[in-house]
């Protein structure tokens, strides 16, 4: 099987996020790392590769600037075989329908000589959090979209897997090739081992640019984005509440009172 | 006026509360069309309820052949419908399969995609509030039709009836569309509680409970409260994963939120701390979750929910 994995280069989520003077994400100024929410896909990847065996070859791909290359090295370190970086500075700012479309084609370059079994995706960006580049996948490789697996089964070229809607608890079927993307539902990602982190630095790592992929930059970037950014504002820090030390009582009684002076009972 | 196509949110037929809310914004952009995807059964009903709200028009779009596959049909029916009404906006409410059908959508009409809209302004600039609720964003579509997701609890329904003209829309889905399938679906329990989403109180609880949520279930039947949980409640398996709130749970944004054993990990914040009240019961004054609070208990859950919960039902009567 061929599978790749769509691994985001986002800012830490515990520094502080920011955004740059022209609103776009700042990408460069806070530190970065693999999307947590992508280290599952990874991990799932890992694991259809190990119970398909050795010919399964799963190659992380990240678009991103120039440091987005240490999401698709954390990737190598876990077992990944192989990497794609595509970084073009017309890439710069690009929004969902941008982005959608250079991974897109960057996974038609890759599948060029072996056909893409699989796509795999996070549930979510940790920064954009959109939930919508893997159907946005989807429909542009005009596969079938498998999405917030939260338990995977595979048998053959069948995917059966599990998927808490919003309102129901669904079983999805589809047939390879497809995108999936999965949740954090699915099982504890692996940390790098020692050894992992060895091989890495010996695994074949491509770096793309926007001609490599046959995209034109005036389809991407700020410049040409389908929506428009017009303000970001730091939101006013919250006003100290009151905090009081319950003592035999006193805390339930003076929530209650807090309650009624909001009018909440 | 211009039409601004609304995707009803319903579950064999009973409309939630967030389609509402988008038929409210709907109407600062142009004249509400609501689109029903549902059998011919449960759709008169439902329009109703529709035109009570504010729809002027109700496309009614079959979904016998299309309900057993997962999001593309839904795309390509709007697909066509866009096409044919030339809509100001297509609003979604934001959840997975709003999301999913709202990124094809946009990808099948060239448009411009907003997700999490927290309010939708005439003209069409939203506002998101992003990074775990610590930046404003204000945006807009600038290509296309804008085609924009929005959270529940953003607006106020309002119940002010529409013209409310009935039309069937025959759409064409392709095989390519129907090729994941919905091969079995067990819908939610319904809890006897308010929607988590859309609940103006939500109590919730985490590792502190040490797994017994009967103090947080009591306060939130005394404040007429959904029930939420931390990923570490869920994990633990003391709660359903539907009870999440946080990154990869929901989002809630309601009057009151009222974290109990809640650390406040910046993930749990992503999903709450957009709330207008917040009040924590936590036993260690260091928690972080002390930095967002309007009103703080440092004290035993065990202890401070109950005596709360029995004081509340005495003041109530
Ligand atoms: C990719 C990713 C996604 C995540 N998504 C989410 C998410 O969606 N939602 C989420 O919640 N978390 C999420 N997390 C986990 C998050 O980082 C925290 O681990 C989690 O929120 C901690 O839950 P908690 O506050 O219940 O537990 P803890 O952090 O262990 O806190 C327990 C708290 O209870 C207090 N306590 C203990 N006993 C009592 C008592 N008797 N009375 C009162 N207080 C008591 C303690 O002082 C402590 O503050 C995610 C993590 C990752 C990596
Ligand atoms: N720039 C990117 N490079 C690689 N993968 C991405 C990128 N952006 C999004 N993805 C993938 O798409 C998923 C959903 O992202 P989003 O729609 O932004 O929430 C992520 O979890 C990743 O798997």
């Amino acid at each position: 099987m061929n599978i790749i994995v769509c691994v985001k280069y986002v800012p830490d989520a515990t520094a502080d996020r920011q955004f740059e003077s022209d609103n776009t994400v700042d990408r460069v100024g806070v530190d970065g790392l693999l999307s947590e929410l992508d280290e599952y896909a990874v991990e799932q990847a890992l694991q259809l590769k190990e119970k398909a065996g050795d010919d399964t070859t799963v190659t992380a791909l990240c678009v991103g600037p120039d440091k987005a290359v240490d999401a698709v090295r954390k990737a190598l370190q876990m077992g990944a075989d192989k990497g794609i970086h595509v970084t073009d500075e017309a890439i710069a700012g690009s929004d969902y329908i941008a982005t959608s479309l250079v991974l897109a084609k960057a996974i038609e370059k890759a599948g060029s000589e072996q056909a893409v079994d699989l796509v795999m995706c996070g549930m979510a960006s940790t920064d954009a959090s959109g939930s919508v580049i893997p159907a946005m996948l989807a429909e542009r490789l005009d596969l079938p979209q498998v999405t917030f697996a939260s338990v995977i089964e595979t048998q053959g070229d069948q995917i059966r897997v599990k998927r808490d809607s919003d309102t129901a608890t669904e079983v999805i079927g589809a047939t390879f090739p497809l995108v999936l993307s999965v949740t954090d539902q699915t099982g504890e990602a692996r940390y790098p081992s020692f050894k992992g982190i060895m091989a890495a630095k010996k695994k074949p790592m491509e770096t793309w640019s926007l001609s490599d992929i046959g995209v034109d930059a005036g389809e991407v970037g700020l410049s040409v984005a389908w929506s428009e950014v017009e303000d970001t504002t730091a939101r006013p820090p919250r006003t100290a509440g009151e905090i009081v030390t319950d003592e035999e009582g006193s805390g339930a009684t003076a929530l209650t009172g807090f309650l009624a002076s909001k009018k909440f009972i | 006026m211009t039409e601004v196509l609304v995707v009803v949110d319903h579950v064999d037929g009973a409309i939630r509360k967030p389609t509402f809310e988008l038929i409210a914004l709907a109407k600062r952009l142009g004249s509400p069309s609501a689109v029903f995807f549902g059998g011919a059964d449960a759709s008169a009903a439902a329009a109703e309820k529709l035109k009570a709200f504010g729809a002027d028009k109700i496309y009614v779009v079959d979904d016998a052949e299309i309900k057993g596959y997962l999001v593309a049909p839904k795309a390509e029916a709007l697909q066509q419908l866009v096409e044919k009404t030339s809509p100001a906006a297509v609003l979604l409410v934001s959840g997975y399969e709003g999301k999913e059908v709202a990124g094809r959508l946009a990808i099948k009409t060239g448009s411009g995609l907003i997700t999490d809209a927290v309010d939708v302004e005439d003209g069409g600039v939203t506002t998101q509030s992003v990074f775990a609720g610590n930046y404003t964003v204000k945006a807009k579509v600038t290509k296309g039709t804008p085609i924009i997701t929005v959270k529940p609890n953003s607006a106020t329904p309002e119940e002010t009836a529409g013209a409310g003209e009935v039309e069937q829309f025959a759409a064409t889905v392709s095989d390519a569309a129907k090729k994941a399938q919905i091969v079995a679906a067990q819908p939610r329990q319904a809890t006897g509680r308010p929607e988590l989403t859309e609940a103006a109180i939500v109590v919730s609880g985490g590792r502190g409970t040490g797994g017994d949520f009967a103090p947080i279930e009591g306060l939130a039947d005394a404040l007429g409260a959904a029930v939420g949980a931390s990923r570490a409640a869920v994990d633990s398996g003391w709660m359903p994963h539907s009870f999440q709130v946080g990154q990869t749970g929901k989002t809630v944004s309601p009057q009151l939120y009222v974290a109990n054993g809640i650390s406040g990990a910046i993930q749990h914040r992503a999903g709450m701390q957009t709330s207008k009240t917040i009040v924590a019961v936590n036993k260690d004054e260091e928690a972080p979750i002390f930095e967002l609070v309007d009103f703080g208990v440092v004290g035993d859950l065990h202890a401070v929910l109950p005596a709360a919960t029995e004081e509340i039902n005495q003041r109530k009567g």
